[in-house]
């Protein structure tokens, strides 16, 4: 474990790089949208991998925290593993995502 | 291990881990914040077709205005890095360009988002009360837009800071943990750009 | 397993040797005057102090609230009494629920965290002491506002749970609920600031040598709890800003007219409140983890399984929250998930059950009365807990929802959880704080009277219940048969009323008059009993090196870390200095809040404008600032 975990971690260059990666994915999630797909699960699924990525990428990079210590990774992903799950329970019992349909209130 | 001089030493700056307490303290602050936003969005995603009357929001969205916002905000992340990046290395000049591009961009996004509430509001008039859709895309982008707003007034400070000359490296952690918030907020814009805009 | 602690036993030494070594505590001349005054406290940032203020809030609060079920208890003692309204009834219910979980509940297991969590793991204050302060602040002032209510004659009436939309302005127009919805907020930011502190306390705070694995069990549940708190608080906090949207600025969340559902508020309310009843019933299980070892003269039996329990615990909590729900018919699906880890979640605190019996057994047992509550908890949780297994299936629940067996089943839990293990702490801890030894005969009073009117208050409750009693309603028929039980139980409740009469005499004759304590009176293994009763405000002159999970019952470890706690250090150790500004900021957040009430969305703009000076303020202070006159 690094005792100085606020040093410097990459160069700007490489910091560009993700940016421009970053761009990249928001561009093809706008084209995703665009352009019509016959599957609208394919379609669903293609943006929430390319938000994943740039998820990952911001926090990986931009936050550090595949740098740092592992231990700050720990506290955020404590935090970031049950709010998916809250949010995941929640998409199921409301039926948000299969289908296009309107969500039919379970408890209704 | 530390040996028993060293630990008889006093010092307030001493942690168990090495890691500084603010820092992880503002990282399980960040942890905490995921619940907040994920119980709003997961809010306006359950709600989402329930609305009895219009407009809806196929009508009102703008994806290639929302797309710009989007991406300045984006982009003012990797403002803030290579702000960082200026602090730690003492070069007050680059600080204060990549500090004023986050500030400038992030006033950019919160202008867009204003221009988008005014323009829902007058064009469609689609306010907080006029209907499910309206209440949760106010309340959850107007969350989001609130935390950007502190962030820019968190940025302008620490860009006086700079300018007065008073963050010199051994300060970069200052910067470091209002960057962390910065990207937070724009990690959740990422997520409510794909699942509130772009998901039909 | 825990092999440390099982070859080390045989080193031990013991109790006798661990008394006679002990100094008499003799309070040095040359010790550093504490400041006193009104002043002193309000600016402090010392955990020990905060720790204080806020068992005292707590103590104050808790006799609100048993005042409030006293009420009840006396409307309730005959069948169609007409004693208090049922508009009254509907206010005391709730606020009696509201305020002993929220101001008494949580904040008592806060002001044990405060005192004793820094002490055990070695460290001089928690991480941050301002944020500390302001936790306590706002914790106070959410506390007054919510009761603030009374003076309105509109305290909150729509029980402690608030469902949707009975919270609506149609059907709740007064300002009965804003109290309630905004009172809440303000309570919950003190909660989510508590959890941020301590987690960072207890991850970066610890002694040398004090790895994770070596920490006393009460730091560990407060750890699990502080995860709890960060996590859970902010559903809560989203849950009460929709409805205040609903209530000020006419939104539709909770407005079935308009599409809204008021099952989300259901969904909400409960992810936040099933970990609550885990932030509420886990420091209690640590506080007893500690107790029952140092009273058996024996390790906790299985130390690495308790704690993972008590993780597992916390985790499961978040899984299970829609058995409150049953009712509410969410499908078979969703119900037989709910009903699968409900019961899933009885396996760990099983699993702790025995560990605590486990760690009894042959163990050399000295039932004081710090002993006897904790070992009470072991019994009376489990009464608790067997009824909760009952209604985890949906079906039974089905029955029993809505009725006085529910009401019966979580004050087990509660009063019989958390209420007990706090007791037991207070004993056990007294020394520390005051310096001076509990009065045992008081102690063991307290303890039966506590007891027998627990018992006798809410074992009735079951029958009650199961004869069909509903929950929250202000009157029942004498064709219903429960009188009986109805009576038994309001004697109960004059009866635990009595005890904390006791407890508090004891409290305040002990503190001026108990016998003189040493600083380990008990013979206890954890770092808080290294340091001089009642501790220095620096706790620790130099940080020990800690080498084992029971540092003090090793001879040689003991001598190791005495030599350095116990000594009088050539310079005091810095700290932070006293600041006022956590109590500005913490009345600019409450007037922020109270400001939304007004209706006009610029109102709390203001407030919050207001808010930013202080902020700034706090900001731009340095803690360790030097002072004019030299420090101490």
């Amino acid at each position: 474990m690094s005792a100085h975990a606020d040093g410097a971690h990459a160069s700007p260059k490489f910091y560009v790089m993700i940016g421009i990666i970053l761009a990249i994915l928001t561009a093809m999630e706008i084209a995703a949208f665009y352009i019509p797909i016959a599957s609208h699960t394919l379609e669903v699924s293609i943006l929430l991998v390319l938000s994943a990525i740039k998820f990952v990428l911001v926090v990986g990079y931009f936050m550090h925290l595949k740098f740092d210590s592992n231990i700050f990774s720990l506290v955020f992903v404590a935090g970031l593993v049950l709010a998916v799950f809250m949010v995941s329970a929640l998409f199921v019992l409301y039926q948000v995502l299969p289908g296009t349909t309107p969500p039919q209130f379970v408890g209704l | 291990m530390a040996d028993a001089a060293a630990v008889a030493h006093d010092d307030h700056h001493y942690t168990s881990t090495g890691l500084n307490n603010w820092k992880l303290g503002f990282w399980t602050f960040i942890g905490s914040e995921c619940l907040f936003f994920g119980t709003l969005i997961s809010t306006y995603m359950a709600y989402k077709g329930a609305s009895i009357v219009g407009p809806y929001p196929e009508k009102v969205f703008d994806i290639p205005l929302t797309s710009i916002s989007t991406f300045v905000l984006l982009m003012s992340s990797l403002a803030m890095v290579l702000a960082l990046d200026g602090v730690q290395k003492g070069s007050k000049k680059k600080a204060l360009i990549w500090l004023g591009t986050v500030i400038v961009m992030g006033a950019i996004f919160l202008g867009f988002q204003y221009y988008e509430f005014t323009h829902f509001i007058h064009e469609y008039h689609l306010t907080l009360q006029t209907n499910v859709f309206g209440s949760t895309f106010y309340v959850l982008t107007g969350f989001h837009g609130a935390h950007v707003t502190i962030g820019v007034i968190w940025m302008i400070t620490l860009f006086i800071r700079v300018l007065q000359g008073k963050m010199p490296p051994e300060k970069a952690l200052q910067v470091e943990i209002a960057g962390l918030y910065w990207h937070f907020v724009d990690i959740v814009w990422i997520v409510i750009f794909v699942l509130i805009y772009l998901i039909p | 397993m825990s092999t440390e602690s099982q070859t080390t036993t045989e080193s031990f030494e013991s109790f006798e040797s661990i008394q006679r070594s002990q100094v008499p505590a003799e309070s040095s001349s040359h010790h550093h005057e504490e400041p006193t005054g009104i002043w002193s406290w309000i600016t402090t940032v010392d955990h020990k102090r905060i720790g204080i203020m806020y068992f005292m809030t707590s103590m104050f609060f808790l006799g609100i609230g048993g005042l409030e079920a006293m009420l009840i208890r006396i409307q309730l003692f005959r069948p169609d009494s007409d004693f208090i309204s049922a508009e009254l009834y509907n206010q005391l219910f709730t606020m009696h629920g509201t305020t002993m979980i929220f101001l008494v509940a949580m904040p008592l297991a806060v002001a044990f965290f405060n005192y004793i969590v820094p002490l055990q793991i070695g460290a001089r204050d928690v991480a941050f002491p301002r944020l500390n302060a302001l936790s306590y602040w706002i914790y106070l002032f959410g506390g007054l506002y919510l009761n603030a209510s009374w003076f309105f004659g509109a305290a909150p009436n729509t029980s402690w749970v608030g469902y949707a939309n009975l919270t609506s302005t149609e059907y709740s127009p007064g300002l009965n609920v804003d109290f309630w919805v905004l009172g809440l907020s303000i309570l919950g930011v003190s909660s989510i600031m508590g959890g941020v502190n301590f987690i960072t306390t207890i991850i970066n705070l610890r002694a040398p040598g004090m790895k994770l694995m070596r920490m006393p069990l009460f730091t560990w549940m407060t750890f699990v709890t502080s995860f709890l708190l960060v996590t859970a608080l902010p559903v809560i906090a989203v849950a009460l800003i929709l409805l205040a949207f609903d209530r000020f600025f006419a939104t539709n969340f909770f407005v079935v007219a308009s599409g809204g559902d008021t099952t989300m508020w259901q969904h909400l309310f409960w992810i936040f409140g099933h970990p609550e009843v885990y932030i509420l019933v886990l420091p209690a299980f640590g506080v007893i983890s500690d107790v029952i070892p140092a009273f058996s003269r024996k390790p906790l039996f299985g130390y690495a399984v308790v704690v993972y329990a008590g993780v597992l615990i916390g985790f499961i909590g978040w899984g299970v929250w829609s058995h409150h729900m049953f009712t509410t018919g969410l499908g078979p699906i969703a119900d037989s998930f709910f009903v699968a880890s409900t019961m899933i979640i009885a396996i760990p605190t099983g699993v702790k059950i025995f560990n605590w019996m486990a760690t009894m057994w042959g163990g050399a047992l000295k039932m004081n009365t710090a002993m006897t509550f904790a070992v009470s908890l072991v019994g009376m949780f489990v009464l608790g807990g067997l009824s909760g297994i009952m209604h985890s299936s949906a079906p039974v629940d089905l029955q029993q929802h809505d009725s006085y067996f529910v009401v019966a089943h979580f004050h087990y839990v509660i009063v019989g959880g958390l209420l007990l293990g706090m007791f037991s702490g207070l004993y056990y801890w007294f020394p520390k704080v005051t310096g001076r030894m509990p009065n045992e005969a008081l102690g063991k009073l307290h303890f039966w009277l506590t007891f027998i009117g627990f018992n006798l208050t809410f074992f009735p409750m079951h029958f009650s219940g199961m004869y069909g009693m509903p929950r929250r309603t202000w009157t029942y028929r004498a064709e219903l048969n429960v009188e009986i039980y109805n009576q038994l139980s309001t004697v109960g409740a004059f009866i635990l009323a009595i005890s904390t009469v006791v407890l508090l005499y004891n409290l305040w004759k002990s503190a001026r008059t108990g016998e003189k304590a040493s600083h380990n009176p008990w013979g206890a293994p954890s770092l808080e009993w290294s340091i001089p009763s009642p501790p220095h405000h620096y706790n620790f002159p130099a940080l020990p090196q800690v080498r084992s999970r029971e540092p003090l019952w090793h001879e040689d470890e003991r001598k190791e870390i005495e030599a350095i706690t116990l000594a009088e250090p050539e310079v005091e150790p810095e700290m932070p200095n006293p600041s006022f500004w956590p109590i500005v900021l913490a009345a600019g957040v409450t007037l922020t809040w109270a400001l939304v009430m007004t209706g006009r969305w610029w109102a709390p703009v203001i407030g919050l404008v207001l808010t930013a000076i202080p902020v700034y303020c706090w900001a731009f202070e340095d803690p360790f600032a030097k002072k004019e006159t030299a420090h101490g």
